[in-house]
């Protein structure tokens, strides 16, 4: 029974680090990275699930997906949800910029930005639904403000409701990039402030010249986020419309290929091919960004 | 992080359906797909457990676990069953355990080995697979003496389970309604029918058809009248997948859903599809506030009982144009053993009792006995002596078990799914811009594709 103390130093260390990293590693292997390689498996195979043998066809479920364009035409809804992306970017910087000066009752401001995020994606799902019903919250409100002649079937009107399903995912993630902004924008020193206010620069022209230059790297990493959001958009239109009355998104479509036609296989290459794009997409922003400089 | 969001979007999946279903038997009635083996499966009848008789009943112990999917009288009305199931098998322990989203809580457990001793075939079960996870019960030829509906679960001659309650399906309507429409003679064909939409919509309050588009799988009842249409047995499992054109006029299917779509066009459903919740509508259309649904016989006990006036809820079969009417009789879930169990004589002396002796068939579960020789349920004694016959679905022919439903999930149709009812209703009230016939030729197209990869494979 060898004692820790009679080791050196040295690999008393290396023991402790190795055991230490050992819990999160095989969490990780167990739920990530397993997964994901059976994944890739599956997507060679044309399994209905819970059959006991596997068929593998090679690419057949690759050529299915490439071959028919219906596959890919959900993605329109994606822009949706992509336009929305600037939208909840937008704002989450201007609230951040104003909380991070002098003003009252900031706190209690950062809670109620931040709150949706804490929220459950499916209770989130309901809260809308609600909301949005025909004499749900909002056309409540609409009467009350004396603006009933805006009233509308948000979620019955093709026309809107992809923009009612990507208002209340921009609610429920603005919150995230708020923080992640916010942090970002405290950690410029003061002294800055101080110099440019003595050569006369107005908030606006802090904001310009100082705050985003300063937080250009989280801007960046924010937006390869919440466009890769985009285009895996799954719970609030799952929740609340089941993807009918044309709100179905990529994900949406691959859960029903596996869970209502049985096609495992098809679905999980779906999944690769999904895995394949956010990839792709994100190099393509980091080569664009790099131009720029 | 998007893994998480996909976790929590199948939870999603699983809380809504629980919300919509609540406390109804929301059996999806199984597709009607005859079914017996085609792959390569080796079922044998040498392990069938067979049922006990007489004395050797005192003789069996154990506990068992019954899965079933009533959370709304597991706790009552099955607690009463295991007190009279153990007058007759003391030694038995019988435990429960329901499940709100059946379907797709019992497909996750059956990848493991813990799922029961009793428990209902999932539908989404592919029939050939039945052999890797249940027992079998006997041979089918031993079995029919006794029961009716075994075919839809049955593999190389071989049954997996037994029915636990037949269904009939058709219209549920309220006759307060119709007789303050004017409405006096049950309406027999489409054009009948649709006259009686409109005569509800313009003197009474009452919505006439109400879709239930939000919830989904109620729109998936609608598939079950396709034999009633066609007016011939043979038609669902047979001559279906004997033709390429299923979705063209003049066809079943296509007739089947002019009347959903005409009804959504000319603004005879509810007004806002997208918002409408099941619950409710059980209780509207007890208390006349709607005039019609499209559902089960499974449906029929649970809308009487919120009625101040039990007798106004009537059932009537879908209408159709063909000479003779009939109402399909289908298998709901079946019931058989897992494979997995430890007391498997115990497990089947629950099936059994459950089916025979328990009441549970015409009882809790609104339809008939799938026991050879029990009488009609009370509902439906005012159609004897007239020309409506009720009868089982033709099974497919030898070699072709299975078919439709392989034919179905290969061309991503779903014909017992609510998609593309919901397409139908989207279009009709104006929201796509597709005609009727365009969704039609759609399926069309998908199903001929998919039936020459189906029929050529084998």
């Amino acid at each position: 029974m060898p004692k820790l103390s009679n080791m050196s130093y040295k690999n008393q260390r290396i023991l402790i680090i190795f055991l230490f990293s050992l819990v999160p590693v095989v969490l990780l292997l167990t739920f990530s990275y397993l997964p994901v390689f059976k994944m890739f498996q599956y997507s060679f195979t044309s399994w209905n699930g819970l059959s006991k043998n596997m068929e593998y066809i090679g690419f057949d479920n690759y050529k299915t997906i490439f071959t028919k364009p219906e596959y890919f035409a959900v993605f329109k809804v994606s822009l949706y949800y992509f336009f929305a992306t600037f939208i909840q970017m937008g704002l989450a910087l201007y609230f951040a910029t104003i909380l991070s000066f002098n003003v009252r009752l900031k706190n209690w401001f950062k809670g109620i930005l931040f709150f949706p995020t804490l929220l459950n994606g499916v209770a989130i799902g309901f809260i809308f639904l609600f909301f949005f019903k025909p004499e749900g919250t909002l056309n409540t409100i609409l009467d009350l403000l004396g603006l009933g002649a805006l009233q509308q079937k948000w979620l019955l009107n093709p026309q809107l409701i992809n923009i009612s399903l990507a208002f209340a995912s921009v609610w429920r993630y603005m919150g995230m990039n708020f923080i992640i902004f916010l942090g970002a924008i405290s950690s410029i020193g003061s002294d800055i402030y101080e110099a440019s206010e003595i050569d006369g620069a107005n908030r606006w022209h802090q904001f310009r010249h100082i705050i985003i230059p300063s937080i250009k790297r989280i801007l960046q990493l924010n937006l390869i986020l919440a466009v890769s959001g985009a285009i895996g958009v799954f719970e609030i239109p799952y929740v609340m419309t089941g993807g009918s009355n044309g709100s179905g998104t990529f994900v949406i479509q691959t859960v029903d290929v596996a869970f209502k036609y049985s096609k495992l296989g098809l679905a999980s290459a779906m999944a690769v091919v999904l895995l394949g794009i956010v990839v792709l997409v994100t190099i393509l922003q980091r080569i664009l960004i790099k131009e720029e400089k | 992080m998007k893994k998480t969001k996909a976790v929590t979007g199948l939870t999603a999946l699983t809380l809504m359906a629980g919300l919509f279903s609540g406390c109804a038997s929301n059996n999806n009635n199984a597709t009607n797909s005859a079914a017996t083996n085609t792959g390569g499966n080796t079922g044998t009848a040498a392990g069938a457990t067979a049922a006990p008789g007489g004395d050797a009943a005192k003789d069996i112990k154990g506990d068992i676990t019954v899965i079933t999917q009533r959370t709304d009288i597991v706790d009552t009305v099955f607690k009463d069953y295991a007190a009279k199931f153990n007058e007759k098998y003391p030694d038995v322990k019988v435990n429960f355990e329901a499940l709100s989203t059946y379907e797709d809580q019992i497909k996750i457990r059956m990848s493991t080995s813990d799922y029961g001793d009793v428990l209902l075939l999932p539908t989404s079960v592919a029939i050939k697979d039945l052999p890797d996870f249940f027992e079998p019960l006997g041979k089918k030829s031993d079995l029919e003496q006794q029961y009716t509906g075994l075919e839809e679960r049955t593999v190389d001659g071989i049954s997996y389970g037994i029915p636990i309650t037949v269904n009939f399906s058709g219209v549920i309507y309220n006759k307060q309604v119709f007789k303050d429409a004017g409405v006096s003679e049950i309406p027999r064909t489409f054009d009948q029918f649709s006259a009686a939409l409109k005569s509800i919509k313009e003197k009474t309050d009452a919505v006439p058809l109400y879709t239930n588009y939000a919830a989904g799988w109620t729109l998936t009842q609608w598939e079950a009248d396709l034999a009633t249409v066609a007016g011939d047995r043979e038609y669902v499992n047979i001559g279906q997948v004997a033709s390429d054109d299923n979705f063209v006029p003049g066809q079943p299917h296509y007739e089947l859903y002019k009347v959903m779509y005409d009804a959504a066009k000319d603004g005879l459903i509810e007004e806002d599809p997208t918002t409408t919740d099941w619950e409710s509508s059980k209780a509207d259309l007890a208390n006349g506030k709607i005039g019609t649904m499209m559902l089960g016989s499974w449906a029929i006990g649970q809308i009487k009982g919120l009625a101040a006036n039990p007798d106004d809820v009537g059932f009537m079969p879908f209408p159709t144009n063909a000479d003779k009417i009939l109402v399909p009789l289908s298998d709901d879930y079946n019931l058989g053993v897992s494979i997995h169990s430890k007391n498997k004589e115990a497990a089947r002396a629950w099936v059994d009792w459950f089916i025979n002796e328990s009441g549970y068939p015409t009882t809790e579960g609104g339809g008939m006995s799938p026991v050879k020789g029990a009488e009609l349920p009370e509902i439906l004694k005012q159609f004897a002596g007239t020309d409506i016959t009720f009868d089982t679905l033709a099974p497919a022919k030898a070699g072709e078990e299975g078919w439709v439903d392989a034919i179905d999930k290969e061309a991503e149709i779903g014909l017992w799914q609510p998609d593309f009812k919901k397409v139908i209703i989207e279009a009709a009230i104006g929201n796509r811009k597709q005609s009727y016939d365009d969704i039609m030729k759609e399926l069309n197209d998908k199903w001929k594709a998919a039936r020459a990869k189906i029929v050529t494979a084998k």
